[in-house]
């Protein structure tokens, strides 16, 4: 899968955690701009887990801060 | 102090936690986080605060705590063996008694093995950070205990949690392991914020399907949960199918200490190879002595148990009338969890209860899940019948103090 794609599908998934409807860039971050806790990231990620049919360890997430390293991660991690 | 070299302070990080702390005091309560027994009068009672109180949020499940025999042990113990072993498990710190706790282990499981540590929370952080290495894979229940969390943060295998007491989400993440890589499920029995038991036997089939080894923590069962009090595992009959038991002596055996039990044939290597329990002193003769001998009385508690799960039905239904919200629908272990609107108001409860005279345990985030706050009361197989009773008019009369019914 194209990494314009994935960026697409991902963006669909945030909409239901996008409380505050906040614009989404390569550089909007999960915790600090989209003010996801600890819940909120389990759901998510379970939710991006499934629909690319991949595992996102706790240790992979550490390394993730911003929707741009999402997209990028899931792209390695689908290919 | 201020800093005079103008370099960051570390203690800046736990601003966040001193502010709620000081909110919280600022509205009048009694500190829930500095309560002092003055003196303790039985496994159900005690001076705290200069109160008289009954104790209904100790971990004294079985009330083993005063039983003669136990203390009569830890007598002897202490007259002949000193007041500690100053030294590790795999130097001068295993003593007979060390060995022969081991053996009442072996005996309460009808397990091959059995490796005490000096507390549960060490018995977590050894055995899941030592079997569990780079490259392999720890799935496990979002809502696992402190201990099994920072078990996986010492060792280097990937962590993946997954929704609480989800068997398809569980499955899903077990499924999508690479291939040829290790695998440990880790679980619990009754998970100590809700009280509420996992469904073991499913769980424990699948991670089997899938090549995978599985480890329970059963510190809120034993002693209590199954026939013989071996835990969930024992109560859903799959005790022989988990690879690994983790308990503690600090609840039930009303003690302190931690262990695993196993078949596991190489199992004793772990005492040579898991840090925890090899770079720290073993517990004191008397502990060991107080342990073995509640364990072992354990094994013939049929009636102590069956009247602690008379004393949880009675508190749950009792609450549930009343007009709580339980974080049970029905009574599943010795902890019925009351639900709190806010750390405010179940702040202002806690403090009503504790002025009638109940203590129970103020639980909040990040200890708890979804951000709740709880009441969670922890019956003990020594509160009578008529204490129970109490203990629910005791609820009625706070929680119109409080506001809360
Ligand atoms: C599920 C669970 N595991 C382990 C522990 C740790 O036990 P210990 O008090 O022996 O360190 C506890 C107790 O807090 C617990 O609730």
């Amino acid at each position: 899968m194209e990494r314009t794609e994935i960026d697409t599908r991902i963006r669909s998934l945030i909409d239901p955690f996008n409380k505050k409807e906040i614009a989404i860039t390569q550089e909007t971050k999960f915790t600090d701009d989209l003010e996801f806790d600890s819940l909120t990231v389990m759901d998510f990620v379970a939710a991006i887990e499934d629909e690319f049919d991949i595992i996102i360890s706790m240790n992979q997430q550490a390394e993730i801060e911003t929707f741009g390293q999402l997209v990028d991660a899931v792209t390695k991690l689908q290919n | 102090m201020s800093n005079p070299t103008g370099q960051p302070d570390l203690f800046s990080k736990f601003d966040d936690v001193i502010a709620l702390r000081e909110g919280l005091l600022a509205s009048g309560v009694e500190d829930p986080f500095s309560l002092v027994m003055e003196r303790v009068i039985s496994p159900t009672v005690a001076m705290c605060n200069g109160r008289e109180t009954i104790l209904l949020g100790t971990y004294n499940y079985m009330g083993m705590t005063f039983d003669p025999d136990v203390v009569a042990a830890g007598k002897y113990a202490l007259d002949n063996f000193g007041s500690g072993t100053t030294g590790s498990r795999v130097l001068n710190g295993t003593y007979s008694g060390h060995k022969d706790v081991e053996a009442a282990l072996r005996e309460f499981y009808a397990m091959d093995h059995a490796m005490v540590f000096s507390t549960g929370y060490q018995a977590n952080l050894g055995v899941i950070s030592t079997i569990a290495g780079k490259g392999d894979y720890i799935v496990l229940d979002i809502d696992s205990h402190a201990s099994i969390w920072d078990g996986c943060k010492l060792g280097d295998a990937e962590v993946v949690p997954f929704k609480h007491n989800d068997i398809e989400a569980m499955e899903k993440r077990l499924k999508r392991i690479p291939e040829g890589a290790g695998k440990l499920v880790i679980l619990e029995g009754v998970y100590s914020m809700l009280g509420d038991v996992a469904p073991l036997k499913e769980m424990v089939r699948i991670a089997k399907e899938n090549g995978a080894m599985v480890l329970v923590d059963e510190a809120h069962s034993m002693g209590f949960i199954g026939e013989n009090g071996r835990g969930v595992v024992e109560d859903q009959g799959i005790i022989d199918d988990v690879d690994f038991i983790i308990g503690t002596f600090s609840k039930s055996v009303g003690t302190v200490g931690g262990f695993c039990v196993s078949n596991h044939p190489k199992f004793e290597i772990l005492r040579l190879v898991c840090r925890p329990y090899v770079f720290t002193a073993s517990l004191p003769p008397s502990v060991v002595a107080t342990a073995a001998t509640s364990i072992r009385k354990l094994m013939h508690a049929g009636n102590k148990r069956a009247h602690l799960w008379e004393n949880s039905r009675t508190l749950h239904g009792g609450l549930k009338a009343l007009g709580f919200q339980l974080g049970t629908d029905e009574p599943q272990s010795a902890i019925i969890s009351v639900i709190m609107p806010d750390l405010e108001r179940g702040a202002g409860m806690w403090e009503a209860l504790l002025k009638e005279g109940l203590y129970v345990n103020l639980a909040r985030p990040p200890a708890t899940p979804a951000n709740m706050t709880l009441l969670r009361c922890s019956l003990c197989a020594e509160h009578s019948a008529e204490q129970v009773q109490t203990i629910i008019s005791m609820f009625e009369r706070a929680g119109k103090t409080a506001g809360i019914l």
